[in-house]
C-alpha cells in the first residue's frame, strides 16, 4: 500500500505529462487539446458549409445535420475557446504574478484531466447511438423527447466539463487572491490577470446555474421526472432562463481572457502603456456585473411580456459601455505609439476591427422590435461568429503568436503567421458578413437545407467559399506550428521587449519559474525595471537591468507529480457512462472516484 | 501530510506568506461554498416555481409530517453545535474530547439521514416517486441533493476523527476540521431554508 | 508586501466565541424553530404567516453564519464573497420567479 502511495518522479516523458501538476504543462495540454478540437470543431464547420452551399443540398442527413451543428457549437465553445482561456490563464498568469504555481496544484491536473474526459465523453457518443443533436442551447421538449442517447450525453458531457471549470475556477480565482508576489497590490496585476480574474468569478457564480439546468434535463430524460412537462404543469421556459443565466456570462468568460491578452499585446507593441489602464480593468468587472443582468435577451421572442423585454433590452444596451471604453482605451495605446506590425499585433487589431462588427450587430439585437425579427435568423449566427471568431478566436492566436517563443523556445514564422492572418480576416469576413444579409431576409437558424427560389442562394454560397479559406489558413497555423517545431530551441527571455514578469524568466522558463520570488514596486514592473524615463519621456535602457533569472533553482521545492488526478477524473467519468449504461457503473465509478480521492489525501506531501 | 496542502510561500522566518495574510484553503472554501449558494438557490426558485402546480396527487399535506421532519431540524441544527464544539476541542489541544464531538456531529448528521431515508421510503409507499407529479421530482431532487452534500459531511466528519488519531490533523494544524466545519454548516443552513420553504410554508390548495 | 487583515470595529470582534456562547446560540435556534413549527400550524393571513416563517428563517440562516461560520469573527472578505454569493442567488433566481408571475396572487 506505501508503495502505491509513493508520489511519481517523472520529469521526461508521456508519465510525466500525466502526472504532472506543473501549470506550465498544464497550460501546455490545454493548448494542444484546444488546437486538436479546433480542428474538429472545424469539420463540422466545413460539412455545415458544404450541407448549405447551395439549396436542397445532400452532403448530410437532416438527422446527422443536427447532430453536427450541435457538436459543432458544444466544441468550439466548450472544447476551443474555453480552454484556450484556460491554457493562457494556467500558463501565465502565476508567472504574471511572481508565484511558483497555482494554490492547489493537483485540483489543477484534476481539472484539466476532466475536461480531457468530458470532452471524449461528449465525442463517445458518435460512436454510442449518436451525439447530441438539440442544439448547443438543448431546449425542452425537444432535448427531453429526443430518442436515443444523445441529449443524456449533453447532459453528462456538460456536467463533467462544468465541473472541471468550476474546479478550475476556484483554484485560479485563489491563486491570484493570494500567491501574489510581495508588492504586487491588485491594481499592479496585469491586466490579463485581472481578466482571468473576472472571468473566473463568472465561472463560479455561473456554472451552478447551468448544473441546476443540467440535473433537471437529464432526470427528466432519465427519470421521468417532469421539470419541463407541460402536460404535467412544468415549463419549458424554466430551462431556457436557467440556460441563459448561465449562457450569457458564458459569452464573458469567452471573450474576457481575449480581451486581456489584446491588452497585454498592444502596449508592448505600441511601445507605449495601456492607456486608461483602471479603466480597463474597472469596466472589465463592470462587464462581470453586469453579465448577470441581460440574460434574457436571448428570450426576446420567448413570451415573457414587454415589461420583462423593455428591462433586459435595457440593461443590454447597458452592457455595450463598458466594452466601448475599453475599445477606445486601446486605441488610445495606439495613437501615436511606436508600432511595429508584428503578427501578434496584427491579430490584436484584427480582433478590435472585427469585434466592433460584432458588437454592433449586438447592439442591434439589444433593440427588442427589431430582434423579433432577427432572432433565430442568420443574423445572430453572423454575430456570435465575429465576437467569437474575429474576436475571441483572433485574439487567442495572436496570444499563441506573442507568448509561443516563452513557452517553446522558438518564435513562430512570422511569414506563415501574416499569411494566415490575412487568410482568416478575409475569410472570416467572406463567410460570416453575408449572415447579416441572410438573416434579415429570413434565413432561419439550424434548417438543414432551404428551397431554391428563397434569394439565399449566392450569399450562402459566399459564406462557404469562406469557410474554406478560414480551412487553409487553419491548415497554414498547422503548418507553421510543424515547421517550428522542428527546427531547434533558439528564442531568448524577452523577444519583443515585454512589460510583465513572465519575460524575466528564461524561455521556456524553469519549472520552479523563479528562483527568488520577485518584489514588485510598480504595474508592468518588468519594464520599469528595464527602462527609465526622462523628462520629456524618452525612454532609457537602465544598465543594471534584470538578468534572465537562470539561477539554480535545485533549492526550491516544489509540489511532485501525482497520478491520483487522473485517476479521480476517470470515476467521474466511469459514473457519467454509468448513469447511461446502468448503475452497477455507477457505482464502480464512484468507488474508483473515492478511492481516487482517500489516495490524494493519503499520498506522501511534497516536502518528503 | 498536511491538509490541506496548498503551495504558500515561506518568508525568511519560515511562516508561509500569502499576500492577504488569509489561508489560501480557507479563501478557496468560502468561494467553493459561495458558489453552492447558486446551486442550491436554483433547485429551491425551482421547487418554489412548481408549487402547487402539481396536476395530479400526492400532494405535500397528504404526505408531509411536520412533527417528525422538525426532528430531523433539531438533529442537524445540534450537529452544528457539535461541530463548533469539536473545532474548539482541538484548537484548544484536547484530542479525545475533540474525537468525541466530531463523532458525535457524525452521527447526528447519520441520524438526520436516516430519517430522511425512512421520510422517503414512506413518501414512496404513500404514492410519491420522483416521477409521480411535479412535487415528486422538486422535492426529491431538492432534498436529494441536499442528503447527498450531508453523506459527503459525514464521510468528511469520519475522516477527521482518523486523521487526528494518526496525529495529521492536530492542534498545530487544525485547518481541516475547520473547513469541514464551514462546509458542514452550510449544509445546515440550506436545510433551514429548505425546511421553512419546503415543509413549513403552506402550499395552498392544489391545481384543480 | 502583505497586505494585512483589516480590523473592522463594531461587527466584527477579533476573538473566539467561548463555548457556552454557542450553546446559547443553540439554544436561540432551537426556540426559532420550534415557533416556526407552531406558526406554521397557526390560523391567520397568509401574507402574514409566509413573512414570519421566513423573517424567522432568515434570522436562523444568518446566526449560524456569523456565528458558527465565524463571520462575525473572522476577516470581512470571506463575508464579502458570501454575502455575493447570496445576493446574487437571490437576485436573478427572484427575477426569474417574477417573470413566472410566482408573487402575484
Amino acid at each position: 500500500m506505501s508503495g502505491m502511495l509513493k508520489r511519481p518522479s517523472a520529469t521526461r516523458g508521456w508519465w510525466s505529462w500525466a502526472t504532472t501538476v506543473d501549470h506550465k504543462k498544464i497550460g501546455i495540454m490545454y493548448l494542444f487539446s484546444a488546437i486538436f478540437f479546433f480542428g474538429v470543431g472545424g469539420i463540422e464547420a466545413m460539412l455545415i458549409r458544404m450541407q448549405l452551399a447551395g439549396p436542397n443540398g445532400h452532403v448530410v442527413s437532416e438527422a446527422v445535420y443536427n447532430q453536427i451543428f450541435t457538436m459543432h457549437g458544444l466544441t468550439m465553445v466548450f472544447l476551443v475557446v474555453m480552454p484556450l482561456g484556460a491554457a493562457f490563464a494556467n500558463y501565465l498568469m502565476p508567472l504574471m504574478i511572481g508565484a511558483r504555481d497555482v494554490a492547489f496544484p493537483r485540483l489543477n491536473a484534476l481539472g484539466f484531466w476532466a475536461f480531457i474526459g468530458g470532452g471524449l465523453l461528449m465525442y463517445s457518443s458518435f460512436l454510442l447511438g449518436g451525439a447530441p443533436d438539440g442544439g448547443w442551447f438543448g431546449y425542452p421538449p425537444n432535448s427531453v423527447v429526443s430518442p436515443g442517447n444523445g441529449m443524456t450525453f449533453y447532459c453528462l458531457g456538460l456536467m463533467v466539463l462544468g465541473t472541471a471549470s468550476l474546479i478550475s475556477a476556484i483554484n485560479l480565482a485563489t491563486t491570484i487572491i493570494n500567491l501574489r508576489a510581495p508588492g504586487m497590490t491588485l491594481m499592479r496585476m496585469p491586466v490579463f490577470v485581472w481578466m482571468t480574474l473576472v472571468t473566473q468569478f463568472l465561472l463560479i457564480f455561473s456554472l451552478p446555474i447551468i448544473t441546476v439546468a443540467l440535473v433537471e434535463l437529464l432526470f427528466d430524460r432519465r427519470f421521468g421526472t417532469l421539470f419541463f412537462d407541460p402536460g404535467a404543469g412544468g415549463d419549458p421556459i424554466l430551462w431556457q432562463h436557467l440556460f441563459w443565466l448561465f449562457g450569457h456570462p458564458e459569452v464573458y468568460i469567452l471573450i474576457l481572457p481575449a480581451f486581456g491578452i489584446v491588452s497585454e499585446v498592444l502596449p508592448v507593441f505600441a511601445r507605449k502603456p495601456l492607456y486608461g489602464r483602471p479603466f480597463v480593468i474597472f469596466s472589465g468587472i463592470a462587464i462581470g456585473f453586469m453579465g448577470f443582468g441581460v440574460w434574457a435577451h436571448h428570450m426576446f421572442t420567448a413570451g415573457l411580456g414587454p415589461v420583462a423585454n423593455s428591462a433586459f433590452g435595457i440593461t443590454t444596451m447597458l452592457i455595450a459601455i463598458p466594452t466601448g471604453v475599453k475599445i477606445f482605451n486601446w486605441l488610445g495605446t495606439l495613437w501615436k505609439g511606436d508600432i511595429t506590425f508584428d503578427t501578434p499585433l496584427l491579430y490584436s487589431v484584427g480582433f478590435i476591427a472585427l469585434f466592433i462588427v460584432g458588437g454592433l450587430s449586438g447592439v442591434m439585437h439589444a433593440v427588442v422590435p427589431s430582434d423579433y425579427q432577427q432572432s433565430d435568423t442568420y443574423f445572430v449566427v453572423a454575430h456570435f461568429h465575429y465576437v467569437l471568431f474575429g474576436g475571441a478566436l483572433l485574439g487567442f492566436i495572436g496570444g499563441i503568436f506573442y507568448w509561443f517563443p516563452k513557452m517553446f523556445g522558438r518564435m513562430l514564422s512570422e511569414k506563415l503567421g501574416k499569411v494566415q492572418f490575412w487568410l482568416m480576416f478575409v475569410g472570416m469576413n467572406l463567410t460570416f458578413f453575408p449572415m447579416h444579409m441572410l438573416g434579415l431576409q429570413g434565413m432561419p437558424r439550424r434548417i438543414y437545407t432551404y428551397a431554391k427560389g428563397m434569394g439565399w442562394d449566392l450569399y450562402n454560397l459566399m459564406a462557404t467559399v469562406g469557410a474554406f479559406m478560414l480551412a487553409v489558413g487553419s491548415l497554414v497555423f498547422l503548418w507553421n506550428l510543424i515547421v517550428t517545431f522542428r527546427k531547434a530551441r533558439s528564442a531568448v527571455a524577452d523577444p519583443w521587449d515585454g512589460r510583465t514578469l513572465e519575460w524575466a524568466t528564461s524561455s521556456p522558463p524553469p519549472e520552479y519559474n523563479f528562483a527568488e520570488l520577485p518584489v514588485v514596486h510598480s504595474e508592468d514592473s518588468f519594464w520599469h525595471e528595464k527602462y527609465s524615463e526622462t523628462r520629456d519621456g524618452k525612454l532609457v535602457r537602465r544598465e543594471s537591468g534584470p538578468e534572465p533569472q537562470s539561477d539554480d533553482g535545485s533549492k526550491v521545492h516544489l509540489p511532485s507529480p501525482s497520478f491520483w488526478p487522473l485517476f479521480v477524473a476517470g470515476g467521474l467519468a466511469i459514473v457519467a457512462y454509468g448513469v447511461i449504461y446502468g448503475w452497477p457503473l455507477v457505482f464502480f465509478g464512484a468507488v474508483v472516484f473515492v478511492f481516487g480521492a482517500f489516495g490524494w489525501a493519503l499520498e506522501p506531501s511534497s516536502e518528503e | 501530510m498536511e491538509a490541506g496542502t496548498a503551495i504558500e510561500r515561506k518568508n525568511d522566518h519560515g511562516a508561509h506568506y500569502t499576500s492577504t495574510g488569509l489561508p489560501t484553503v480557507k479563501v478557496a472554501m468560502w468561494i467553493f461554498l459561495a458558489s453552492e449558494t447558486l446551486l442550491f438557490g436554483g433547485l429551491i426558485s425551482t421547487y418554489v416555481l412548481y408549487r402547487g402546480r402539481s396536476v395530479v396527487g400526492p400532494y405535500p399535506k397528504d404526505v408531509f409530517d411536520i412533527p417528525y421532519t422538525s426532528v430531523s431540524a433539531f438533529v442537524l441544527l445540534a450537529s452544528s453545535l457539535t461541530m463548533v464544539l469539536a473545532l474548539g476541542a482541538i484548537q484548544r489541544g484536547e484530542d479525545h474530547r475533540f474525537r468525541i464531538w466530531i463523532m458525535a456531529t457524525a452521527l447526528l448528521g447519520l441520524t438526520f439521514i436516516s430519517g430522511q431515508i425512512y421520510e422517503f421510503t414512506s413518501f414512496f409507499h404513500e404514492g410519491l416517486a420522483i416521477n409521480t407529479n411535479l412535487f415528486g421530482s422538486t422535492f426529491y431532487t431538492l432534498t436529494g441533493f441536499h442528503g447527498a452534500h450531508v453523506t459527503v459531511g459525514i464521510l468528511m466528519l469520519m475522516s477527521l476523527a482518523s486523521l487526528n488519531s494518526q496525529g495529521k490533523v492536530t492542534k498545530d494544524n487544525p485547518i481541516a476540521v475547520e473547513m469541514v466545519g464551514l462546509y458542514w454548516h452550510f449544509v445546515d443552513i440550506v436545510w433551514i431554508v429548505i425546511f421553512t420553504v419546503v415543509y413549513l410554508i403552506p402550499t395552498g390548495s392544489p391545481h384543480p | 508586501m502583505s497586505t494585512p487583515s483589516d480590523v473592522h470595529e463594531g461587527l466584527h470582534e477579533r476573538r473566539h466565541p467561548e463555548p457556552w456562547e454557542y450553546l446559547k446560540i443553540a439554544v436561540i435556534l432551537a426556540v426559532l424553530t420550534a415557533a416556526e413549527v407552531a406558526v406554521s400550524y397557526m390560523d391567520m393571513n397568509h401574507t402574514v404567516q409566509i413573512a414570519a416563517l421566513l423573517g424567522m428563517m432568515v434570522i436562523k440562516f444568518v446566526l449560524v453564519v456569523l456565528w458558527y461560520m465565524h463571520i462575525r469573527f473572522d476577516n470581512p472578505a470571506y463575508g464579502r464573497v458570501f454575502t455575493l454569493g447570496i445576493t446574487l442567488a437571490v437576485v436573478v433566481y427572484g427575477v426569474v420567479l417574477l417573470c413566472f408571475g410566482v408573487f402575484q396572487k
